[in-house]
């Protein structure tokens, strides 16, 4: 390899590692700027509580994506999550929403379980559940929307703890949580593993179905929470619209962020950035008046530049 | 090694013939239950509906067959309908060939992007999912504005003509889909495309152009979805443009319960149909029940696409 | 014989990432030949195909091709799930006047022509309905239908039944009698003699024999592969290892009658503590499958594996949990996690171990890794630098680490010391002499006779999946290891052993 090739290696590499951070310091940068009333209280608690939703799911969609799988189903699941809230809410909040955490856990250990033990690819085993998920969250819904008046649900999207809202909260210690156990448990260096080199880690006597069943519960649990939280926030069950293409969302931050799609490697952090820096892209572009139909494309072309850029990874 | 791949065929003929029967069984029983299910109205009706689906599913088939994905065609179907509605004041020729041409260059750069640079199909769909509905918004006024097409145009005609009742999309999607079922099986082409998704490392050594076959795939059913999109804009006539959210889920299942390999280098057009006809019969059928709501149509699609994935594997052991 | 070459290679050189698979390598191919290349794994035959292929191109030397080369390779690079005649005629199907395939003409030649392949099988069914054997046929035709003046065939009898070996060397004739040349690349003796004219010999990339085959007696051709010469047989300071140890206690691992067919057949393994048993045997002589049955990673017919006298069930988790660790022979693909640091890589399969609760903890993984790092002198920046950054001994040593970490009681080290420079080999040999006097129990497997000889207590030798001898003391000499191995000259004049 001649130097030239050597140092745009190292270039390239460090545009991959820190790349999204750039951008989002950019692009806060520019706000600060020229947006009017960017820095305001009210502007940060808007632009963290659109985003909460999409990092709690991101967080578990990163998880699979370290395994070299992905999870096309966690749309599906936020709608299930919703449409179980309005039946058990009479019994009490929490009893509600330990019913829809125990779904999420269910249609997880599923997709694991077609993964790991039935050996499905991922994209196949998780688009059953994409297809099939959602209507069946109509279906006990009845293909209705349900206002829920229950004060103590709704205290969850509306209340602050600290001053911060609490799906906000929930969402940060989530993201701590995850990446805690990404770094600092034998579960998560094992996670890393089966996706950095599955034969090696089956040789290496490491639980590998175990890790694939658990990886892929924990991501259903995750859009299951999100889907309570987004649900309380809107004040109304709407398994119809709720986490409608979430899947594709969080798949986009997790790339963005810089977690490749070819496995063996979860950044927390990154992915937390790479929902901030969607979020701030679409902000940016509303706040400016440029249309929704600019902003998708833009979002595109975020995209295939991320993954084009993290495509030399091998 | 040998015993795998022994059960192919098997698979193969279960898939198939299985969802040929599962078809038969549930056109059979509908026909004797429900009475309005057999009146010629209702056929006719569940034709035209499958065919747009069918034309979508028929460009996906073949990106399936090389072990590709297109997420994007939802959205090409609906940018299609809109162009197709735009173009129509422009005269009969604008009105087609605008949505073939536009849908078919996203789809190449689809390809393109796949075949040259390595990125995972997934992704680089999903980019142009979002690209197409942005462009769809961009051109609609942000949705607010619904091209509407003269209904006593030429270009109505083609989306609402019938011969003996049957609508004229019918007759392009069956005319399709013998072209396709030609093109997969009698030319060249089509045996490339079974090659790359059968094993790429070895059609590349068999000195098949892979990179090609992969970007004539992709612009192929970025081409078809903008066709469907004018034929559907010309049946409703106008540019809908809220439509295709979720096509491309519904083409993928009907391509895989007809049997294609979701990992490549097997499948059959007749198969997709089948697929097709299918899924559009339960739809129906749960729309004569009444009571039912439509919402376990996709319940329905989800277990049959179960059903098939894990009867695929088993049997491949 | 006419001597016009079809093929010349003239000082030819190929480095990958340092290392060199190619050195100044000559290589001519005449018309109308059968050429034997041989070599042991790595030795740089796969290499000089693709060189002469074109698919690499050579960092230095000449190579003048002269004619349309095909090549088949050992796993058959055909379409499973196409039919037979698609294959067949993949590229070149014969068409109607509508310009579409004609199918009914396609499957009539491919019948015809299979025929005389001795294929009877439905054309129209998918290639991967047949046997193995029929498939590497189906690639031969292919290669030959091609118009090739030259073939190369990559180990094509290496998944064959002997009957239709039989028919793949009578079809290799008939191309010679056509005046193709072959290049034919097996580490079956009695096929390379009955059916070659030349042979070149590669070792660890370098051409070091090219001439007649008939003229060099297989014990020669043999040793050719495997190391030094016949006649230079002493075997001192060639290796790292030391002394060899005494161990007079009970095995502490017996591997009873392992039976995987057709890879292996009833091979029985037993190490005590402190030995060092070494695995000899050519390329595909089942050396890497049983130490791959031992740990739990290969499918069995049957047979038993106890350690320390109770059976171990059959699988890599039970095997690691009872103290069996392995080495695998592919770092890349079996061993390493490339995106992970050194430090990872070496405790990953102790992590629970290091663990309490499931959480990590990081002051007991530096402590152990610091001290793996040190004493297996392994070269590295920070802990925390990648494991895909080092080089191949240096990721050797961190595998073997990764495995001392779980203290293990028994070590199965396949090729430990393939692919790595000659200062890092003689560390990884010197580490494995240290091992064993501690009194861990070794199965090691190699391709070089003299690691071998010099680092193993005791020998195993394998033949076609079977155990064909069991040398110890006196008897570890280079002679008698090459007579067990190449001992299909004695069973040839018996005429009662036949290769499956």
């Amino acid at each position: 390899m001649t130097l030239t090739a050597t140092r745009t290696a190292t270039r390239t590499r460090w545009l991959q590692d820190n790349g999204v951070y750039v951008a989002v310091v950019a692009l806060v940068l520019f706000n600060v700027a020229f947006t009017a009333n960017f820095l305001t209280v009210g502007n940060f608690r808007t632009q963290l509580v659109q985003a909460a939703p999409v990092l709690i799911v991101a967080l578990g969609m990163a998880l699979v994506i370290g395994t070299e799988g992905v999870d096309l189903s966690v749309g599906a699941v936020m709608a299930l999550a919703a449409a179980i809230i309005p039946l058990y809410l009479g019994a009490g909040p929490l009893v509600a929403i330990m019913m829809a955490l125990t779904v999420g856990l269910a249609a997880g250990a599923f997709n694991g379980f077609l993964v790991a033990k039935v050996g499905i690819q991922p994209i196949v085993a998780t688009l059953a559940l994409l297809v099939g998920g959602r209507g069946l969250a109509l279906v006990i819904a009845d293909g209705r929307l349900v206002q829920l008046h229950d004060p103590a649900f709704l205290a969850l999207g509306t209340d602050d703890v600290l001053g911060i809202p609490i799906s906000v909260v929930i969402a940060g210690l989530l993201a701590l949580t995850v990446a805690a156990l990404t770094n600092r448990t034998t579960f998560g260096r094992q996670l890393v593993a089966v996706g950095g080199n599955r034969k090696a880690a089956t040789l290496a006597g490491l639980p590998v179905n175990r890790v694939l069943i658990g990886v892929y519960t924990i991501c259903g649990v995750l859009a299951a929470i999100s889907g309570v939280l987004a649900t309380s926030r809107l004040a109304a069950s709407d398994p119809a619209d709720m986490g409608l293409l979430m899947e594709l969302s969080a798949i986009t931050a997790v790339v963005v962020g810089g977690t490749p799609l070819t496995g063996g490697k979860v950044r927390v952090l990154g992915t937390v950035m790479g929902v901030v820096l969607m979020q701030l892209v679409r902000a940016t572009l509303i706040k400016h008046n440029l249309p929704d139909s600019i902003a998708q494309m833009i979002q595109a072309a975020i995209i295939v530049a991320a993954v084009y850029v993290a495509r030399e990874r091998r | 090694m040998s015993t795998v791949q022994a059960t192919a065929t098997r698979t193969k003929v279960l898939q198939r013939q299985g969802a040929a029967v599962a078809l038969i069984l549930m056109v059979a029983v509908s026909w004797l239950v429900f009475p309005r299910f057999g009146s010629l109205d209702n056929l006719r009706d569940l034709a035209l509906q499958g065919s747009f689906l069918a034309v979508i599913a028929l460009g996906m088939t073949f990106v399936i067959i090389t072990g590709g994905i297109d997420l994007s065609v939802g959205s090409l179907y609906a940018l299609g309908g809109v162009l197709a509605a735009w173009g129509s004041q422009y005269g009969f020729l604008v009105a087609l060939t605008l949505p073939l041409l536009v849908c078919g260059a996203i789809g190449f750069v689809n390809g393109l992007l796949i075949a040259r640079t390595n990125m995972a199909p997934f992704i680089v769909t999903l980019a142009s999912l979002l690209f197409a509905r942005g462009l769809l918004l961009a051109i609609t006024d942000e949705g607010a504005n619904t091209y509407q097409i003269a209904p006593d145009s030429a270009f109505v005609e083609l989306g609402r003509g019938t011969v003996f009742g049957f609508g004229y999309p019918i007759f392009i999607a069956a005319a399709l889909a013998v072209l396709g079922g030609l093109i997969l099986n009698r030319t060249t082409f089509g045996q490339n495309v079974f090659a790359t998704g059968g094993a790429e490392q070895s059609a590349v050594l068999l000195g098949v152009p892979v990179a090609k076959t992969k970007i004539g795939v992709y612009t192929m059913s970025g081409t078809l979805a903008g066709l469907a999109g004018a034929l559907t804009a010309a049946y409703l006539q106008s540019g809908v443009t809220v439509i295709g959210v979720g096509t491309e889920l519904d083409a993928i299942a009907v391509v895989v319960i007809g049997g294609t390999l979701l990992s490549g280098g097997m499948g059959t057009v007749l198969g997709t149909v089948i697929g097709v006809g299918l899924i559009k019969v339960i739809q129906n059928v749960i729309n004569q029940i009444g009571t039912l709501d439509s919402n376990y149509q996709s319940v329905v699609s989800g277990v049959f696409l179960l059903i098939v994935v894990v009867l695929q594997r088993i049997l491949r052991r | 014989m006419p001597t016009e070459p079809v093929i010349e290679v003239a000082g030819v050189t190929k480095t990958f990432a340092g290392v060199k698979a190619l050195d100044d390598v000559d290589f001519t191919l005449n018309r109308g030949e059968i050429h034997a290349l041989v070599g042991e794994n790595g030795a740089g035959k796969s290499t000089l195909i693709k060189v002469l292929t074109g698919i690499h191109s050579p960092d230095g030397g000449r190579i003048a091709r002269n004619g349309r080369i095909s090549t088949i390779y050992q796993e058959v690079n055909l379409v499973p799930l196409m039919s037979v005649a698609a294959n067949l005629f993949l590229g070149r199907e014969p068409r109607n006047r509508l310009g579409l395939i004609d199918r009914t003409r396609r499957d009539a030649e491919a019948k015809e022509l299979l025929q005389g392949y001795g294929i009877t099988a439905d054309v129209s069914s998918p290639l991967g309905t047949l046997a193995v054997g029929e498939q590497q046929m189906v690639a031969l035709a292919r290669a030959v239908e091609a118009d090739a003046d030259v073939v190369i065939m990559d180990e094509p009898t290496s998944s064959l039944e002997p009957r239709e070996v039989e028919t793949l060397l009578d079809v290799v004739r008939k191309l010679h009698e056509q005046g193709i040349a072959i290049i034919y690349v097996s580490h079956r003796m009695d096929e390379l003699y009955r059916i070659c004219d030349t042979v070149t010999v590669l070792r660890d990339g370098v051409s070091v024999h090219s001439g007649p085959l008939k003229e060099l007696p297989r014990i020669e051709l043999v040793s050719l592969m495997l190391g030094r010469s016949v006649n230079e047989i002493q075997k001192h300071g060639t290796t790292a290892f030391g002394e060899d140890h005494h161990a007079d206690t009970l095995p502490v691992l017996e591997a009873l009658d392992l039976t995987s067919k057709p890879r292996i057949n009833n091979i029985d393994v037993s190490i005590r503590p402190g030995e060092v048993v070494g695995l000899a045997g050519l390329l595909g002589s089942g050396r890497t499958e049983t130490a791959k049955a031992i740990i739990g990673a290969l499918p069995l017919d049957h047979g038993t594996v106890l350690v320390a006298g109770k059976p171990v069930p059959h699988n890599v988790k039970a095997a690691t949990r009872a103290g069996i660790s392995m080495l695998a022979e592919d770092r890349k693909t079996e061993g390493i996690i490339p995106n992970l640091s050194v430090r990872e890589n070496i405790v990953l399969a102790a992590l629970p171990k290091l663990s309490r609760f499931g959480i990590t903890s990081r002051s007991k993984q530096d402590r152990i890794v610091d001290a793996f790092i040190k004493r297996l002198r392994i070269k590295v920046s920070s802990p925390e630098q990648k494991v895909a950054e080092l080089s191949g001994g240096n990721q050797q040593k961190v595998l073997l680490a990764r495995w001392l970490c779980t203290e293990p009681k028994i070590l199965l080290l396949d090729e430990p010391t393939r692919g790595i420079d000659v200062g890092a080999k003689a560390e990884v040999q010197a580490l494995i002499d240290e091992l064993a006097k501690e009194g861990l129990a070794v199965l090691l497997i190699s391709s070089e006779l003299d690691e071998l000889l010099d680092g193993a207590d005791r020998l195993i030798v394998l033949r076609d999946g079977e155990v064909a001898g069991e040398l110890e003391g006196a008897q570890l000499t280079r002679e008698h290891v090459l007579n067990a191995i190449a001992a299909e000259v004695m069973d040839d004049a018996d005429g009662n052993q036949n290769s499956h």
